[in-house]
């Protein structure tokens, strides 16, 4: 049994499965059942200034019968007293001694608001800090959340508020609203964090009720545009992640967060660079439980890959994630198409006659509607594949080119590519 | 005339066949992942369904293997045996949403056959607690026993009568539904764990009662029924008249047509067992295979898809008709039955099987010390702990609920090994459970 245990910036936890900061985390009696399931750590919802929430507030997308593909909210920070927040905090950290706890923190933009919520909350006992830099509405309209994390100056300065008084690892979360997440994670690392938590949710407009004509969620006919998660932003967050864990300057631990829902997400995340990861959606759609296949999946995979511990997975795909200047021009692949496998759907052939590059043709003789490759024609692109609903029907060969390798940089200095697919005289 | 080789091996082919890895992914991408889900409240062994699909669908094959085998070491078995439109299946909420409930069997068919291509169980016996078990039958309660007191750590002894492991699973459950090879491999799974097996080794024959409470701290006795019971007519010994469990045992263990069938198959009987015999008669090639009731078509004791399978191989069946007697010359050539008017009515036959259900094994348990058993010979137990009016003796399956299905077998099977870790047996301080409730018997009893 491969060892799960981990520890990110000093914090340690039994595996790499937190809960993020979120409704999943707003009360001591819900994290301490999270642990009791399973979970290795948990990132308390966001304390800070009272606040007072609309009724409705969330949204979701739906993709062709699977519910909650995407989950929007216009919720605030904790709606609970702070003093109440801080008792659960202690008392949860006390009968939890070996399960990891973060504190997500939100408050005004003022150096004495900081430092004191800072050291009430480090009393409590807690492992950790997390400073939310993320939430894209409501409170950015108020100057916090994705206000600061936007402007790297601010965030930068923020940290470093934090930074004089905590005692603790403080974890910056980053709001992914941003051109580029590099930024902002730089400006986290001049301020002093420990490590860095992201995404945060992408700001959203759910959809129109084509009855009412209100938008969703609809608070009373009218809503307002809120935070994006759940499996549909996974990939946007693989990037973020990936791209702060390469970059020279940052180098700092990560725990990576956007539609994770099973351990093979979970796996994904740790590849490219995150130590621990942070679920909000999934536990929101199923509850706790989902953890129990989080553990024995990812446990079971790293036995059957040979890795004796999660940790040693962590940012294993990185140096394969490179710049597109670097990837090889004379690497080709063309598409193969298993004849015995074909149920004659065509929806490869539509699909690149119309939308691609002309490369697979319909053999009619015998009364057959056979999609055929043409190979001189095939750019090896991957769309047949991706259309093809039999698995294992199509499959793309490597192409012997024998050419060594090329890439546009050698490209642009001459260096000769291979005879390739060509499309100049359609 | 006689079928050929290649059409007795179709009509004995399985009903359900396998998933690829495609189908079984879709299907578990289906699954609600309902909380506290229906499925598993109506599954007597209590797999958590939903949690094994998801591992499906995440690609977690050993993980969900590991579920089913846990709750029920006999998973592979179940998900070709069990009457799921009873249980499970019936249960999903899906069979009212879309009316089409998640295949659960075949589902559970596709995890489980992940260990028995590995030959070996997703999990390990439990460190040595010092204290043993003997198990009385390797049928599917006491191999289920078997394998949970090895998970619980205790040291156990499987006694065997006969040379074959798995009980009625090899050599009566219909072969389109479990071949005798595929449950022989399963109950191979268990010897994985570490129990000693006895082979040919019966209680009241090789060994006694006494032997085995002086060897073992508990004993569990998992015997099953023993053989069909006799109509009681005369020329009930006539040539050509058998009764079902030879007829189908030989089915499932000797080549297909080397087991002789009649052309006119008369089946006495209409319970579960009588429509195995019917249909397997007909599907082996004879040109007629009926069955005659004593009882109306509302009070047959068979389940309904049982009943529409046998229809659709287009057997007969013939109501309120009590067998009075065999006729024949050295053979039997006639079977005569009394109708419900009182008039007698008698069909051309050259063979009757007798399928009326299972006698208890009342020599053996009567002799058993201390045993209590009710008016109809069922071994009485505790509901929870299995437990006998011998504190150190435990029971489970056929012989204690007159025959039900291979899942409740091992449910009792697994409850009895926690039940005698709960009861502290063979502990300084043994205790009896004081619940007052007693298992009782369902419909094919
Ligand atoms: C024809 C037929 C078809 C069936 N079809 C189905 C089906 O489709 N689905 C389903 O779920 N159920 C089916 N069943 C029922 C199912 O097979 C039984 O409920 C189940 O096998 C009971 O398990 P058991 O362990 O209690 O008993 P058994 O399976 O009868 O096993 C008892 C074991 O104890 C051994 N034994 C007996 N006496 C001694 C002794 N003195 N010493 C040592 N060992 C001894 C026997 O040899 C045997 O191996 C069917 C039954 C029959 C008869
Ligand atoms: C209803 C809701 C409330 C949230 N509240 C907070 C919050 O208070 N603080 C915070 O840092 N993130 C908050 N988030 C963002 C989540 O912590 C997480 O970053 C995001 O949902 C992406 O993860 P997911 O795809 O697993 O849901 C909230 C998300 C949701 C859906
Ligand atoms: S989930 Fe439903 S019941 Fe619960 S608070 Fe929200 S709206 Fe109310």
């Amino acid at each position: 049994m491969a060892d799960l245990r981990i520890d990110i910036a000093g914090v340690k936890s039994p595996n790499p499965f937190w809960l993020a900061s979120a409704p999943p985390t707003n009360t001591g009696d819900q994290v301490a059942r999270a642990f009791d399931t399973g979970w290795g750590g948990a990132v308390w919802k966001t304390l800070g200034e009272p606040i007072v929430n609309v009724y409705s507030r969330y949204g979701a997308v739906d993709l062709n019968g699977v519910k909650m593909m995407g989950l929007n909210n216009i919720e605030l920070i904790t709606d609970r007293t702070l003093d109440v927040n801080l008792r659960e905090i202690r008392d949860v950290k006390r009968r939890y001694p070996k399960h990891a706890l973060i504190v997500s923190l939100m408050v005004e933009s003022k150096r004495e608001a900081w430092h004191d919520i800072v050291k009430r909350v480090e009393d409590t006992g807690c492992d950790g800090l997390e400073l939310n830099f993320g939430c894209p509405h409501g409170m950015s309209e108020r100057g916090m959340g994705s206000a600061v994390g936007q402007v790297p100056e601010y965030a930068c300065q923020i940290t470093g508020w934090v930074k004089e008084v905590a005692r603790t690892p403080v974890f910056v979360k980053l709001t992914p609203n941003v051109s580029d997440i590099v930024f902002p994670g730089r400006a986290a690392k001049k301020g002093g964090a420990d490590a860095i938590s992201l995404i945060n949710t992408i700001n959203s407009v759910m959809g129109v009720d084509l009855d009412t004509l209100a938008p969703n969620p609809s608070v009373g006919g009218k809503s307002s545009h809120g935070g994006y998660c759940g499996p549909a932003v996974k990939p946007i967050a693989l990037h973020m992640v990936s791209a702060i864990a390469k970059d020279p300057e940052i180098q700092l631990p990560i725990s990576g967060i956007g539609g994770i829902s099973t351990w093979r997400d979970a796996a994904e995340f740790m590849l490219l660079g995150a130590t621990t990861v942070q679920v909000c959606t999934a536990v929101m759609h199923h509850g706790f439980r989902i953890v129990e296949d989080m553990i024995d999946g990812l446990s079971n995979w790293l036995d059957d890959k040979g890795f004796a511990r999660a940790q040693d997975i962590v940012g294993r795909s990185l140096p394969r994630v490179v710049k597109w200047e670097e990837l090889n021009l004379n690497y080709q692949h063309v598409a193969t198409i298993d004849r015995a496998k074909c149920i004659e759907c065509d929806l490869c052939y539509i699909a690149c006659w119309d939308g691609a590059h002309q490369a697979i043709r319909l053999d009619t003789t015998s009364g057959m509607r056979r999609p055929v490759v043409i190979d001189e024609a095939c750019v090896g692109c991957n769309l047949c594949k991706l259309v093809c609903p039999v698995e294992g029907c199509i499959s793309m060969s490597p192409r012997e080119t024998g050419a060594p390798g090329v890439t546009w940089k050698d490209y642009t200095k001459g260096a000769k590519l291979a005879p390739r697919a060509h499309h100049d005289n359609h | 005339m006689g079928l050929t080789a290649e059409q007795i091996a179709a009509n004995f082919a399985e009903v359900v066949p396998a998933m690829t890895e495609a189908e079984a992914r879709a299907e578990a991408n289906r699954c609600l992942y309902c909380y506290d889900a229906p499925c598993t409240r109506a599954c007597p062994t209590h797999i958590d369904v939903p949690a094994f699909i998801k591992k499906i669908a995440t690609g977690n094959l050993r993980g969900s293997a590991r579920v089913i085998l846990e709750a029920n070491v006999m998973g592979g078995s179940c998900a070709r045996a069990c009457p799921v439109e009873e249980l499970c299946e019936g249960a999903c909420v899906e069979a009212m949403h879309e009316k089409r409930p998640i295949q659960i069997a075949r589902l559970q068919r596709h995890a489980t056959d992940w260990a028995l291509a590995r030959k070996e169980l997703p999990f390990r016996a439990g460190a040595d607690i010092g204290r043993s078990v003997g198990v009385v039958g390797a049928g599917p309660a006491g191999l289920s026993c078997a394998a949970e007191a090895r998970r619980l750590g205790f040291r156990v002894t499987v006694y065997e009568a006969r040379e074959l492991l798995g009980g009625l699973n090899t050599t009566a459950i219909a072969d389109y539904k479990l071949t005798a090879a595929t449950a022989l491999a399963e109950a191979e799974l268990v010897k994985g764990l570490g129990a000693e097996f006895r082979l040919g080794c019966a209680v009241g024959r090789e060994v006694t009662w006494d032997e085995l409470l002086q060897k073992h701290d508990a004993v569990f006795v998992g015997v099953g029924l023993g053989g069909t019971r006799r109509l009681g007519v005369p020329g009930e010994n006539l040539k050509g008249v058998m009764d079902a469990l030879t007829f189908i045992e030989e089915l499932k263990l000797k080549p297909k047509r080397d087991v002789w069938v009649g052309r006119r198959v008369c089946v006495v009987g209409a319970g579960n067992t009588a429509i195995d015999a019917v249909t397997q008669a007909k599907r082996l090639g004879a040109d007629v295979s009926f069955i005659a009731y004593r009882r109306g078509e509302a009070e047959k004791p068979c389940y309904d898809f049982e009943y529409d399978l046998a229809k659709k191989d287009a057997c007969l069946f013939y109501w309120h008709l009590a067998p009075v007697r065999i006729e024949g010359d050295g053979r039997v050539e006639r079977a005569v039955f009394k109708g419900a008017d009182g008039r007698e009515v008698a069909f051309e036959t050259d063979m009757v099987i007798v399928a009326i259900g299972q006698a208890p094994r009342s020599d053996l348990l009567g002799s058993a010390p201390g045993v209590k058993r009710d008016e109809k010979g069922r071994v009485v137990v505790d509901a929870v702990t299995k437990q006998t009016s011998n504190p150190r003796i435990f029971a489970g399956g056929d012989c204690v609920n007159g025959g039900k299905e291979v899942v409740n077998a091992v449910a009792d099977g697994k409850a009895a090994a926690r039940g005698i870790e709960k009861m502290g047996i063979g502990t300084e301080k043994p205790r009896r459970h004081e619940s007052t409730e007693v298992s009782r018997s369902g419909k094919n009893g």
